[in-house]
């Protein structure tokens, strides 16, 4: 494929109620940039990556809008598609990239819900489901809590499993300093905090957050003998809009057919990925995760959380969402995407920090939209160039 | 010296617990209890609203220091639940306590910190010889929408402080203000409930503010928090007077006599000054007070009050009357939800 991660930033995720988006696009655009080692000049395509916009924000023309707060005069797009926009714009800049019409691009993820109410950023993100859901009154807690009834009911998945998850997630965001919760939790916490949706309570759920995530893509090989990060599969699979409409509740079929063409793409098996951004919006879509990639056979993968076989310090062989995951590090639906492949990009490159997974060669970023309407899937490879 | 003269408190009666309001939400009420650390609320009587209120307050003001309407020659009154929005809550009250004519009188309007806006006003009047016996009333009978989560908080009280310069029984050292256009909670014009910014009336609001106000007030002073033998800070919940009273340096000693909201919720521009008003009724001559309000929108009012010996004289005629704050708050009737329905309108 030949596409290369030149630059990789984030912004802190969280409440940034002092932080336009404007403010975040620029700032973290800036870092990736300065990252990469280039100025704005070079950038000849920009892939904005953003869900809630114009339902939240009245501001619809994103491509345009952040391109100019960039001092960009460049093709400039916004790509929608729920909780995986930031995936689906990485996927649409690796198509232009790979089409040969541009060298060097930038995805932007950007999205702000924190100056809204709960209830309307609630209503809003609905627009990720179909009308009968909407007015059966469902919401995404209640349709993943559906996913999470049948996973017990037929794996005999527990709540002691969720839990796990969640601990987990806390435990890998308290040692990344952009994290929205950099607290560790325990299992009694989870167990005590309020009930969302039963079974899900609500250290079960990912939050609602502001951030921003950008990558430097291009065809461009990295400096000789410097270590870069390529993209060696991009993928995309989509699936019914409603939950009722699906034949397997405890199965994500988008994410299934995603990951086949990914490793194919890559020429690998799941047994080669040593780190992993899943979309763990919720516990339950962890496991689910783990088990629809391959990674795990089904009605496996909650043990294997709970036994710590998938958490820094513990993992054997590969690491779950060291960055925090949804649950831990935020979730700003537009930006998630975009943020999964700057976590791969820094631990492939070795330079995560206190949460580096040692010998981290292949990475794998699943990005998910709806209640798994729409999968994303990125494998990334640590390269040495010898150009 | 100008300071407080005297003060007189009032809370309605009537009280509904956390849990029987979380109850009728499908709410865990003692989670609900936990995380705010509110057990209860005051709520007014079907005829009682800010003006009755603020009359009831202002009798017990007099009586604890034997004074007279009629030496009132500035009453201001602050709320946020002003019965008109043209038509001044000060005269209206001005008139039922036959305070005459001769008097300055103004409707402030703060959210939870409007009646101590007056107060620094006030002080100011008295402090430069245009006035000698100013009434400055926090009284609100505070509105909330069902299921919002002002619900469990927004209560019913007021009290009344008497400002002058002779006989002053708790001496005003300092003040300070902080304000921003922050806008963590508001109400329209004919709009009949406040909206609120959830968790956005935390930090950028509240601690920001109180915080600031705060340390304005001890630079300026150049004393440390173990200097003061009480503190008191606005109540919006159980929780946030707690935190920054931490924040700062308190300790739970210092601030556990103010602490009313547990018992009686959160009666806006009432709340600071009734936290002042419970350590009043139990402060010693001598004593220091450190107090910071908090007004939505916002702004802070910082204060410390040096008690002097004639507190003793009102300390003693609000006992005698059974007027204290902790009176006031053990007489309790407990009401359901329908009643506290049909006695805040909304049926």
């Amino acid at each position: 494929m030949n596409i290369f991660v030149h630059g990789a930033a984030t912004t802190v995720f969280g409440e940034l109620w002092d932080t336009s988006p404007r403010t975040l696009a620029k700032r973290v655009t800036r870092a990736a940039l300065d990252d990469a080692g280039m100025e704005s000049s070079g950038v000849e395509a920009l892939f904005v990556g953003n869900m809630l916009s114009g339902i939240l924000g009245n501001q619809e023309h994103l491509g345009a809008f952040f391109a100019d707060e960039l001092g960009l005069s460049v093709a400039a797009f916004k790509v929608e598609g729920a909780c995986a926009s930031g995936g689906l714009a990485m996927h649409n800049a690796v198509a232009a990239l790979a089409s040969g019409m541009y060298t060097t691009v930038v995805v932007l993820g950007v999205e702000k819900m924190t100056d809204h109410k709960p209830e309307d950023v609630a209503a809003a993100l609905m627009g990720a489901g179909t009308d009968e859901e909407r007015v059966a009154g469902a919401t995404f807690p209640g349709l993943y809590a559906m996913i999470a009834r049948e996973h017990m009911r037929l794996h005999g998945t527990t709540r002691a499993q969720l839990s796990a998850v969640a601990v987990k997630n806390h435990y890998h965001a308290s040692l990344n300093p952009n994290a929205q919760f950099r607290k560790p939790i325990t299992a009694k916490d989870v167990d005590r905090s309020p009930c969302i949706a039963d079974p899900l309570k609500l250290l079960d759920c990912s939050p609602i957050s502001d951030g921003a995530a950008a990558v430097v893509l291009s065809t461009d090989k990295p400096k000789k003998g410097k270590e870069s990060v390529a993209i060696v599969a991009s993928a995309v699979a989509t699936d019914t809009l409603a939950l009722s409409d699906r034949e397997d509740l405890v199965g994500l079929r988008a994410t299934q057919q995603a990951a086949r063409r990914a490793f194919t793409q890559a020429n690998i098996s799941p047994d080669d990925v040593h780190v992993a951004e899943v979309h763990d919006c919720f516990s339950i879509a962890e496991i689910v995760a783990l088990e629809d990639l391959g990674l795990y056979a089904k009605g496996e993968a909650a043990a294997a959380v709970e036994r710590g076989d998938v958490t820094l310090g513990k993992a054997q062989h590969l690491v779950v969402n060291p960055s925090g995951g949804l649950k831990g590090c935020g979730h700003p639906v537009g930006a998630t995407g975009v943020k999964q492949i700057v976590e791969l990009a820094e631990q492939l490159r070795g330079t995560a920090g206190e949460r580096q997974v040692s010998g981290a060669q292949i990475g794998l970023a699943h990005n998910v939209g709806g209640s798994g309407a729409t999968a994303v899937i990125h494998i990334l490879k640590r390269v040495t160039s010898s150009k | 010296m100008v300071g407080i003269t005297s003060y007189g408190t009032y809370i309605p009666r009537y009280r509904i617990r956390t849990e029987d309001i979380a109850a009728v939400w499908g709410k865990d009420g003692e989670s609900v209890v936990s995380s705010l650390r509110i057990k209860q609320k005051s709520v007014p009587a079907l005829d009682e609203d800010a003006v009755t209120i603020a009359v009831e307050a202002s009798l017990s003001c007099f009586a604890a220091n034997n004074s007279k309407p009629q030496d009132v020659d500035v009453l201001f009154i602050g709320s946020e639940s002003h019965p008109y929005a043209v038509n001044p809550t000060s005269t209206i009250v001005g008139e039922l306590l036959g305070v005459g004519n001769s008097y300055l009188a103004a409707d402030f309007q703060f959210a939870c910190k409007a009646a101590t806006a007056a107060l620094v006003s006030a002080a100011g009047l008295v402090e430069s010889s245009r006035s000698t016996c100013a009434l400055i009333v926090g009284s609100d009978a505070a509105q909330s929408k069902t299921h919002d989560a002002l619900e469990y908080t927004s209560a019913a009280a007021g009290v009344a402080v008497q400002v002058g310069s002779r006989d002053v029984a708790a001496e005003l050292v300092l003040s300070t203000s902080y304000s921003s256009d922050t806008p963590d909670f508001w109400r329209r014009d004919g709009i009949r409930y406040p909206s609120h910014a959830g968790r956005f009336t935390g930090e950028p609001a509240y601690f920001t503010h109180v915080t600031n106000a705060a340390t304005m007030l001890l630079d300026q002073s150049n004393m440390k928090p173990k200097d003061f033998s009480h503190c008191v800070f606005h109540m919006p919940n159980g929780k946030f007077p707690v935190a920054v009273a931490k924040r700062l340096g308190f300790t739970r000693d210092q601030l556990v006599h103010s602490l009313i909201v547990e018992d009686i919720g959160n009666p806006y521009s009432a709340s600071s000054l009734m936290g002042l008003a419970a350590v009043l009724d139990v402060a010693k001559p001598g004593d220091t007070i450190f107090m910071v309000s908090y007004g939505s929108g916002a702004g802070s009012d910082g204060f410390i009050w040096n008690v002097t010996d004639h507190i003793v004289g009102v300390q003693k005629d609000r006992k005698q009357r059974s007027m204290s704050v902790q009176d006031q708050v053990q007489q309790a009737t407990y009401i359901q939800y329908v009643d506290y329905l049909k006695q805040t309108k909304k049926i």
